[in-house]
This record gives C-alpha cells, structure tokens and sequence, in this order.
C-alpha cells in the first residue's frame, strides 16, 4: 500500500458508492489498531515513519468514504483522474435552474438585512426560506442515493458512466449553492456559524 | 522501556500520575498533597516552585509568575489586554512572551519547565527511579504554537515527551477504563483557564473524537477576577479606598477571591476578608453563592456555544448524546453543573475527581504508549483549520478542523518569477476568512529550487499532523524528486537552537555537564534502535531477501560496535545507516499488518450493502 493508492482500495473495495458504513467503521477501528503510532514507540525509526504516513492514509480514507456526499465527490475526482488534491473537487456551486428566479429575491433580502436589519415579518420571511431550502438540500442529497445504485450497476454492467457522473456533479453543484445560501441565511438571522463552512462536507 | 509518567500541566495546579496494575494514580508530594500550585517564584535565595511560591506569593508579586499556561505558545500583542490582571512585567514585543524577572527574563516554556522539573522529581522520589520519559495534556482547543511550547517546556525540565495529549480526551480514557458503556459521550472541561469540550464515540476500545471545541482563553480564572472587580468596587464604594494599584493587597484579594469562590460550591453564603493594614481596616463582606452566580453567569453562558458547535460538526443532536462527562475543577461550581445539565438534558457524570481524572487519563495514554494496555485506542482530531495564505491574504485551508489525526495534505507550489529559487509560504491555523484574522503559525522558506522559467518549477510540499496535534512539513521537487530544504521561522515559538541554549542555560541544568548528557541520549536513542531492529527482524526477516538480512545484520554489528564508545558523531552516523537499511523491512511488516487486517473483512459482500 502506497501513499498515493486511492481510498478505496486501502480498504480493499471496489469502485462502488453503496457502502454499509458500520463495517466500514468496524475495519478503519481494525486497521487503525494495527498501524496507530501509538503501538510503534518502541519499534524501528523507518516503522514510525510508515506508521504515521498509513494512520494518515487510512484516517483520510475513511472521513471521505464514511458519508455518501464525499464519496461522491471523491469518486467523480478519481474517474476523472483529476491530481488528488483533497479539498478541491472542481465542483463550482450552481443554482438549480428552478430556483433561479426566487434566489434573486433571496438574495435581495438578505441584502436588506445586512443593511438595515430585521423586523418581526421580514425574519419569519427568512425562516421560511431557510426551511424551504433545507428541505431542497435533503432531497438532493437523496437523490444522490439513487444515483449511487445506478453507479454501483454500471459497475457490474455496462451502463453509462460518463452520464451519471455528469448528473452527480450537477446535483453536488446545485447542494453547494444550497449550502452557501442557508449558511447566508443563518448569518442573517443570527444564528451560531463558524465562517470557512466552505470546506465542510456535511 | 522506562517508566512513562503522565502530567497535567495546568493553569491552576498541575499533577502527575502513573499507572499501578491497572489502575492509574496520582503521585502525592511528601506531604501528601496531589496538586501542585502552577505556580514559580524567582527569589533572592532562588526558585521555589508550587506551595512554596504561592505562600510567599503575596509578599513578592513582581517575581512570582502564576497563570503562565495563559502565556504558552503566545506573542505580547495577544496577551496585554490582560496584563493588568498580572502583577509580574510582560516585555512587549514582536514575537513570543518574555517575562521580566528581576535582572533576566524567562519565556513561559522555561517557567512551565520548572513546574514540570517539580513534578519529575516528585514521580522520582515516589517511585525510587529515574523518570526520563512522559505524556503531557493540553487543552484540546490548543493550537500548533500552544502545543509546540507545551514540547519545548518538557524538553528544557529534562523529559522526552512521548506524546501531547488532549485534556478532555484523556479524561474519557480514565473514565473509560472502568466506568464508561460504549456510545456518544461528550466530555465538558472547564479549567483554571480554559474551556474544551469534545464528542466522542467509544466502542470496542476505540475512543474516537467526532469533534471538539473551545476557549482557550476561559475558565476559573475569569470567574476569579469577575469577584476580584466586585470586591474593588464593593471596596470603593463602601470605604472610598481605591486598592487596585496595590500589588500586594490585590494578590492578597485574589487568593481569597478564589477561596470564597471555592466554599460557596459547598455553602450557600460565606464571609470574606481583607486586611487593609495601610489603610488601618479590615474589610469584610458576606457574600452569597447568587451574587457570585451572578457574576459568573456570562462566563458559563460562553462555554455553551463551543457546545453547540462540536456538536454541529460531529453532526448530532443534543439528544444522541448519551453520557455527559465534567472535567476541571470548574465544573465542581454548582451553576456550572446546573447549566450543562440544562444543555444536555440529563445529569454528568463527576464521579472522578474532576481535578485528577485529567492526570489519571494521562498516565493510562502513558502504559498504552509502553504496550501496557492494547485494546484501548485514542483517536483524536485537529482542532482547528489549518491552510496556507493565497492570493490577497485569503486563507486557503488544506486540512479542516475535527479531521482525525494523524493526517496529510499536499499541494503543489510553483514559482512566479523566471530563476526564483526561493518560495515563501504562510502557514496558518483558525477559522476566519482572511489570513489576517488567523493564528500565524510559521512562515516557511523553501530554498534550493533549480532555476527554471516561472511556472516550471512543481514542489510538492506535504502538511502532516501528526498525533499530538503539531504540523510538520516536507518538500519535494517532483520533476528532479529532490527534497526540497524548509526553512521555518515560528511566529511564536523557540526555534531548536533557542530551546538548546535553554537547556544549558536553565536554571535547571546548570549543575549538569551538557555534553555527557547528550552522549547519554545518543547512547540510549542506539540501544533502542538495536533492540527494535532485531524484533523487527524476527517478525519480518522471512519476509524479506536473505542479502537484505545479511545487510541489516551488518548495519547493526556496526552499530553496536561503536555504541559504547564515546564518539557521539559516529554513533548517530551507524544508527543512521541502521535506519536506511531498515525502511524496506518496515514498509514489509507494515503491509503484511494491514493485509492481516484487511482479511478479517467477513467478505466483501458485507461491505456492499446490496
């Protein structure tokens, strides 16, 4: 196992994006027994040295496998053979066209509320935007399941991969839009963020 | 392996613990106290560490540094707001603390060096041998710097420290060992000055860190000078004497702050005394635990969001969280119980010390380091985020905080000017947006690029955290794979030479000779690589070639040929030779590991849910 083999094969799996997380969670726990540095303090200095570079590995492997949005973000970046830069998943966020038109509104009133602040009407407006697009996230996101058992069969078959994996991109693109504008919102209304949630997967 | 002892290293007190059968205990002094007074005084006759130097504390405020944990890892900008809390002189400058004792100045890794110094001797007198070796927990919100400092203090009081540790988390392995069912467990600690709270999943052994959160600038200490400021007010107003500029008498307020703080855990209402001797009075004033509820609700209040927010990332809900464990001797005040019961909605666990669970979780992290322990794993996470500054002072982040550590991330890095041979990089740590607004934690030259047009250049650098929290960095040129040369600069911290002058200078060695010091350190870093070679070989020597046996056999009769002599150079040159030999048969052991693992898969049906 080298450095640079792909998440997948750490764990000996195939390609595939229907995982049973539980046994994935039982065989990162196994194979983070065996190579943890915490059990290497009295071997060789090469063998710490492998140990901190396969815990990491395998830590890494298992955070972009465990949920299904990473492994799909990190599935397209593998088949398109783009460099594995870990954060960068060429995935700009794009509004879902239906949405287009009342984004605009959106982002109007989100101006308005940086500028002037919120009355009573105007931020029950805002929650019911931010539920509204919440729910959208969700049913993305579930549609991201369809799509992995449609992989999973062209796997084994001869479907048309290149297609699903348009369709994937497209539904991860149009989540981070999703993301950015109910992180927006939150902001808006006051609500606990931590800034950077760009990079947060979930 | 020598003894491993675990330390907590606090800002209030500090304790140091070790593992007896399989129980871990704290070591008591000769008078049979537990906790030592994070506390050191540069006196006449010289320093005095713990009870000693709080005693005279009130009588020599200007030389007796107390809170220095507040100081680690940090630079004078980010500290002088509370400098008048402090009755000892912080110089101002560009860089890390200084602190002005008398004639010299002391940095806060030297000063935590002498706690550590007294906790060393104290495991030494206890246990009738040398302890060489220890584990030493920081607060899980610490950052590279904080955690660095932590490591160069152990280093200058004479200890290889084996391993940095998170308070909150080595609490759960004390906690774990016997009393904890599996499930979610998030482990509340609110210290003498800081705040961390962590969510952890605990099964067949592993205790994996989710997510954790904090304040590193919050704790008892504040809860301390919210009543110190009623005091003076109350002081004020009552007998129209303003104490605030008497260093004696606000030492003197403080300690009995902190005293009347720590009977109103227990009663409802106390009686707090001042003597005003210059002033020819004794102020008295009857508080009641509601007052000081009062006062220290605000602080209280700001430990819930980091709550929230681990919670968040670790991506739970309040209700999923099945255990709630306190830690810090905090937590031992009643608001604060109430307040976290009130969150989590069910009643915390406190049924360890809340002052020593954090000691004794050290020391079970120390036997599992020596092999004591194998079925109990600790996997932590990265606080913060950590990234580099790009393109108009944006923080580009590479690895993102609550990413389980030990981890990597690579980025390539190019040139900009035709025949640069230099590249600049700013590593930073935090949260925010703009590099600005993050923690500096080193800026890092890569030197010895071929000159080449602009853009040509590809150097790969590779950021890892490694299992206590603190970054390393390596560089590549991938066209010529020729490791590039890193120069470091840290924003707030020692470099190696500085800690080295330390050493020699300290305090603490000076009636040690250096050198043979040092040659005893080589000599024992040989033996441990001969003994790990030969385990290494009877493990894996069938798995490699008979020439690759023969080669690493020669390696090490070489080794032990100068091992014992005093050629300190030509030691470490045969036991670097050793280690070269050795890096195929480790790669081999490390793989035949992970396939043994992997095997234990039932069979990859199972992992495909179908």
């Amino acid at each position: 196992m080298s450095a640079r083999l792909d998440y997948f094969t750490v764990f000996d799996l195939p390609r595939k994006l229907q995982i049973n997380e539980e046994e994935l969670q039982r065989l990162f726990y196994e194979l983070s027994r065996r190579v943890h540095p915490d059990f290497f303090q009295t071997a060789t200095p090469a063998e710490q040295a492998r140990s901190l570079e396969r815990s990491a590995v395998i830590n890494r492997a298992y955070r972009t496998l465990r949920d299904l949005v990473s492994r799909v973000e990190y599935l397209i970046q593998l088949e398109e053979g783009r460099e594995t830069k870990e954060r960068a998943t060429g995935i700009k966020p794009k509004a879902p066209t239906d949405l287009l038109e009342e984004m605009l509104e959106i982002q109007e009133a989100l101006q308005e509320a940086k500028a002037g602040g919120l009355d009573g009407p105007r931020r029950q407006h805002l929650r019911d935007v931010q539920a509204r697009l919440t729910e959208r996230r969700k049913s993305e996101e579930a549609s991201l399941l369809d799509f992995a058992r449609e992989w999973d069969a062209a796997v084994d078959g001869n479907g048309d991969r290149k297609g699903l994996l348009d369709r994937m991109k497209q539904t991860l693109a149009a989540r981070a839009y999703l993301n950015t504008v109910i992180n927006d919102l939150k902001e808006a209304l006051g609500e606990e963020t931590q800034t950077h949630v760009s990079h947060r997967r979930h | 392996m020598s003894r491993i002892v675990g330390i907590d290293l606090g800002t209030t007190n500090s304790l140091v613990a070790y593992m007896e059968e399989d129980f871990p205990r704290v070591i008591p002094d000769a008078e049979g106290r537990v906790l030592l007074p994070s506390v050191v005084a540069f006196t006449p006759d010289g320093v005095l560490v713990g009870e000693a130097a709080k005693r005279q504390l009130v009588r020599n405020p200007t030389r007796t540094i107390y809170s220095v944990k507040r100081f680690m890892g940090k630079g004078y900008e980010d500290v002088k707001e509370e400098l008048r809390y402090f009755p000892f002189q912080v110089l101002p400058s560009h860089e890390i603390v200084r602190i002005r004792v008398g004639e010299r100045e002391v940095t806060p890794p030297e000063v935590s060096a002498l706690i550590l110094r007294a906790l060393k001797e104290r495991a030494e007198a206890h246990l009738g041998e040398p302890i060489l070796k220890a584990v030493i927990t920081v607060p899980a919100y610490f950052n590279d710097s904080q955690r660095q400092a932590t490591k160069d203090a152990g280093r200058i009081a004479g200890l290889e420290v084996l391993r940095i540790v998170n308070e909150p988390t080595a609490a759960s392995l004390a906690y774990g060992l016997h009393r904890l069912k599996e499930g979610i467990v998030a482990v509340y600690d609110l210290g003498g000055g800081t705040f961390d709270i962590s969510i952890l999943r605990v099964k067949d052994g592993i205790f994996e860190v989710l997510a954790t959160n904090g304040n590193t600038h919050l704790g008892g200490d504040d809860f301390d000078r919210a009543m110190v400021d009623w005091f003076l007010a109350d002081i004020r107003a009552r007998h129209g004497v303003d104490v605030g500029g008497d260093l004696e008498a606000m030492q003197e307020l403080r300690l009995g702050a902190e005293a009347a703080k720590c009977r109103l855990s227990f009663e409802d209402r106390t009686v707090f005394t001042l003597p005003l001797t210059q002033h020819g009075f004794t102020y008295r004033r009857e508080i009641f635990r509601v007052e000081l509820e009062g006062l220290i609700e605000p602080f209280v209040q700001q430990t819930l969001s980091p709550c929230r927010l681990a919670l968040a990332d670790a991506q739970l809900g309040l209700d999923q969280i099945e255990e709630v464990v306190l830690v810090g001797g905090s937590t031992r005040v009643p608001l604060v119980k109430r307040r976290v019961q009130e969150l989590f909605g069910k009643p915390p666990h406190s049924q360890l010390n809340p002052e020593e669970v954090v000691a004794l979780g050290a020391a079970v992290q120390a036997h599992i380091l020596a092999g004591g322990i194998t079925h109990m794993l600790l996997l932590d996470v990265t606080p913060l985020s950590l990234g580099i500054e790009t393109l108009g002072g944006v923080m580009s982040v590479l690895i993102p905080r609550n990413t389980t550590i030990p981890t990597t991330a690579k980025e390539l890095f190019t040139t900009s000017v035709d025949g640069q041979t230099v590249v600049d990089m700013h590593v930073l740590q935090g949260e925010r947006e703009l590099a600005k607004d993050n923690r500096s934690l080193a800026r890092f030259e890569l030197r010895g690029v071929d000159p080449m047009p602009a853009g040509m250049p590809r150097i790969e650098v590779t950021f890892l955290i490694d299992a206590n929290g603190i970054l390393q960095v390596h560089a590549q040129e991938l066209r010529t794979e020729k490791a590039a040369s890193i120069e470091v600069k840290p924003s707030y911290g020692l470099t190696d030479a500085e800690v080295e002058r330390m050493i020699e200078e300290s305090f603490i060695h000076a009636e040690e000779d250096v050198a043979s010091r040092l040659l005893i350190e080589t000599r024992n870093e040989a033996d441990a690589v001969i003994r790990a070679t030969e385990r290494a070989l009877t493990q894996g020597g069938h798995l490699i070639a008979e020439a690759e046996v023969a080669r690493i056999k020669e390696a090490l009769a070489a080794v032990k040929a100068v091992s014992d002599g005093n050629d300190r150079d030509a030691i470490r040159e045969a036991t670097g030779r050793l280690n070269q030999a050795t890096l195929h048969l480790a790669e081999v052991l490390m793989d035949s590991a992970l396939k043994e693992a992997l095997a234990s898969k039932q069979v990859t049906e199972a992992l495909e849910k179908k």
